[in-house]
């Protein structure tokens, strides 16, 4: 079978990707440029992404595959980049790469695959796709390794895309994988986890934003729950729900980020205690199954990708939103994250946190 | 497993070539037996010095020009940068600081200029019409006062349109500023004569025409003086300091040898074949166009949009097929850009991203062309397909 395997140059999708060859596919890598990594002119350095890309053809080269880097920056500057920085914008603390995953690459790559005749499209993402002969529908599923499990991310993923993924990590603990990279010496083997957003590699988001929309207002008061002026902040792209530190607020008991107020540009602050909520509104739904609930269902809901998931009761409004209720509160819901909804390993679906 | 191993068609020529085997041969020669440092006084050095003199006389004859006047560089680029950056730096004392230059410019000339822009050079940057030919009044317009250096390609690299050098230059000439032309996608393939183009520096790659990569060369008329660029000894007349790259030069003189043997009757053939390949095309794809001039080309190239296809799929799917083919410009991690080229003749965006360049050489059969010809239609179709389905799910 033909398969293409988005290969980022990190060792999950390196391992896809031999796994695929080893077991007899005929694998095509495909790596993605998403955004502009010219050096400035007069000097050079090095730069982290680009070596990923290397990194990619390397382990391509070296397991016998043909690789090719394709050009997605116009459309990740038009949908991922533009959204990342409207979203702060708007107040909100979004998820860049839960919106590529949604918004570029797999409906992308699927495009790509069906143009090079290519079965599936393989990546390296900790998630299980299998298909339900019961249901009649494909599975979006837990990882194995429970620690490394990225299905917040994928919860986009729809009854055509998920016919044609593969997984091929997805029943493999991080150590297993590392292992095989090992087994099957691969440059990348020891390359460690990337963390921070690909665009931001600086790990400065607020400057990322303001160097987008240099417009932004730099500058709003700090309110308590009751509307009282306690401190002045920033710029509302500084914070996100939940933040304690870097308020600089002088009140003797610490202080977290309730909400962002954009139309007033107001920041409110509260206790540990009032940063709980039980319950929250989410758009762009995604329903795994294809198919709407039709009453009030139970389920596990994570908040963030770092969230234990927690039991909760949903309720489907129309077919795009969602509203949901926790059994008990929970620290820090964020509009612009994604709320994800689980029943034991399978994902439900999924949304945008709109509104707590 | 590579899919289609045994099928591997090359139309990608302007990229490079194969290197031919009396090239090959050359450089295993010098390599095993003349070792020697150019530079050294004793029977070793002579020999390899000996190589080096043999070499400049080809190239020399292969452009009309007198052996003394050819700097050998380590290619095509390096013998752009040492044009531009050396004849800016000896221009500089003068105050004329303004140079004229083509969007069409391959990038080892675009980004030479536009580092001599930070520099304190003013730039003008002409563009070109959709024919690929840059028009002489449209330079005559852009000379000023202190117009002190031109520098137009003879042949593109994307579309392979010539372009009027000879009548370009003179209007340089008659502004007293200094011509250079990139003929790295020319030299080799047509007629190159520096006498006749009446150009003042021009530069040419060697493995462009069946040599090694990393030799070129640059003929600088008599009269032109430039500041050295690579300081260090005194190799070519300290004009490029460095230990010389004697088998690679060997390996250039071999080239340009050959290349000037077959001149008369190589182009022809190809230009058969690359106009039956075009038309082909034309008639079996619907939706189609060629970019550029079909007249004044190089007679190996040609530069087809496909509407409603994506370049860098029909790219990969023609690799797939076992055919290597390009598209415009690759940026630095490999993946492709819109053309540049394109852009500067004033083609719509979507032409820039749809274009295709096969590049056809000495030793393409007429059986690799119909291989090609006949996956084409299919490989397109199946894509338009694509474009269309998703378009209307958005």
């Amino acid at each position: 079978m033909r398969v293409v395997v988005a290969m980022s140059g990190g060792v999950d999708s390196s391992v896809a990707a031999s796994l695929l060859a080893e077991h007899g596919h005929e694998v095509i890598g495909l790596s993605m440029q998403l955004y502009d990594q010219r050096a400035s002119p007069d000097a050079f350095g090095s730069c982290c992404s680009l070596d990923d890309l290397h990194d990619a053809r390397r382990v391509a080269h070296a397991i016998g595959i043909p690789h090719y880097i394709v050009n997605f920056e116009e459309a990740f500057q038009r949908t991922v980049v533009r959204n990342f920085v409207d979203e702060y914008a708007a107040g909100r603390t979004p998820i860049p790469c839960a919106h590529c995953n949604a918004d570029l690459k797999f409906a992308s790559l699927v495009e790509r695959a069906t143009g090079l005749d290519a079965a599936a499209v393989a990546t390296g993402h900790y998630a299980r796709v299998d298909y339900d002969e019961e249901g009649g529908r494909y599975r979006l599923r837990r990882s194995v390794d429970r620690e490394k499990d990225q299905t917040y991310f994928l919860f986009s993923l729809t009854q055509d895309q998920l016919a044609r993924a593969m997984f091929p990590v997805g029943h493999l603990t991080k150590p297993e994988v590392r292992a095989h990279a090992e087994r099957l010496n691969l440059a990348v083997a020891h390359k460690p986890d990337s963390h921070e957003i690909c665009f931001v590699p600086d790990g400065d988001a607020a400057g990322f934003v303001e160097r987008h929309l240099p417009d932004e207002p730099h500058d709003g008061a700090i309110v308590d729950a009751t509307g009282r002026e306690i401190g002045r902040h920033k710029g509302l792209h500084r914070y996100t729900v939940g933040q304690r530190k870097g308020l600089g607020l002088s009140t003797g008991s610490p202080m977290y980020v309730l909400r962002l107020e954009p139309d007033r540009q107001r920041l409110v602050v509260g206790s540990r205690e009032e940063l709980g909520g039980t319950t929250l509104t989410a758009s762009s739904v995604n329903w795994i199954s294809g198919a709407v609930p039709d009453a009030p269902t139970r389920v596990t809901a994570r908040i963030r990708h770092r969230h234990q998931d927690a039991p909760a009761t949903v309720e489907p409004i129309g077919s795009t939103r969602l509203s949901l209720t926790f059994d008990t509160p929970q620290i820090a819901i964020t509009p612009g994250q994604a709320v994800v909804l689980y029943d034991g390993d399978d994902v439900v679906g999924g949304g945008w946190i709109d509104a707590t | 497993m590579l899919p289609c191993e045994s099928v591997r068609i090359y139309l990608d020529h302007n990229a490079t070539t194969p290197p031919l085997p009396e090239v090959v041969a050359v450089i295993a020669d010098v390599l095993t037996g003349d070792f020697g440092n150019a530079s050294s006084v004793h029977a070793f050095g002579q020999r390899a010095k000996a190589r080096i003199d043999g070499a400049r006389g080809s190239v020399a004859s292969l452009i009309g020009a007198d052996p003394n006047e050819v700097v050998f560089t380590a290619g095509g680029t390096e013998a752009d940068n040492l044009a531009l950056r050396g004849a800016a730096e000896s221009l500089d004392a003068a105050g004329r600081r303004h140079l004229v230059t083509s969007g069409i410019e391959h990038e080892a000339v675009l980004n030479t200029v536009k580092a001599l822009e930070r520099r304190n050079w003013s730039v003008t940057i002409l563009s070109v019409p959709p024919s690929g030919v840059l028009p002489p009044e449209a330079l005559r317009a852009a000379m000023r006062p202190e117009t002190s250096l031109v520098s137009v390609m003879h042949a593109n690299n994307e579309v392979g349109t010539i372009q009027p050098i000879a009548d370009l230059a003179a209007i340089a000439h008659e502004n007293s500023a200094w011509f250079h032309t990139d003929a790295v996608q020319s030299a080799g393939k047509v007629p190159v004569d520096v006498k006749a183009l009446g150009v003042d520096l021009l530069s040419l790659s060697a493995h462009k025409f069946g040599g090694p990569k990393g030799v070129g060369a640059l003929w600088i008329r008599r009269g032109i003086r430039l500041v050295p660029q690579l300081t260090g000894g005194r190799q070519e007349r300290n004009r490029r300091g460095g230990t010389e790259n004697v088998s690679g030069i060997a390996g250039l003189g071999v080239a340009a040898t050959i290349a000037r043997e077959k001149l008369a009757t190589s182009g022809a053939k190809i230009a058969a074949l690359r106009d039956r390949f075009e038309s082909g095309v034309l008639a079996s794809v619907p939706g189609t166009a060629v970019n550029g001039e079909r007249d004044a080309r190089v007679p190996n190239t040609t530069n087809i949009s496909f509407d409603g296809i994506d370049a860098e799929s029909l790219l990969i799917a023609l690799d797939l097929e076992g055919v290597a083919i390009s598209t415009g410009s690759a940026c630095s991690s490999g993946s492709l850009e819109p053309s540049h080229v394109l852009r500067a003749m004033g083609l719509p965006m979507s032409r820039t991203r749809n274009s295709l360049r096969f590049s056809l050489g000495p030793a393409t059969t007429s059986a690799e062309i119909d291989f090609v010809l006949d996956v084409l239609p299919a490989l397109v179709t199946k894509l338009r397909g694509l474009g269309r389905r998703v378009a209307v799910v958005r």
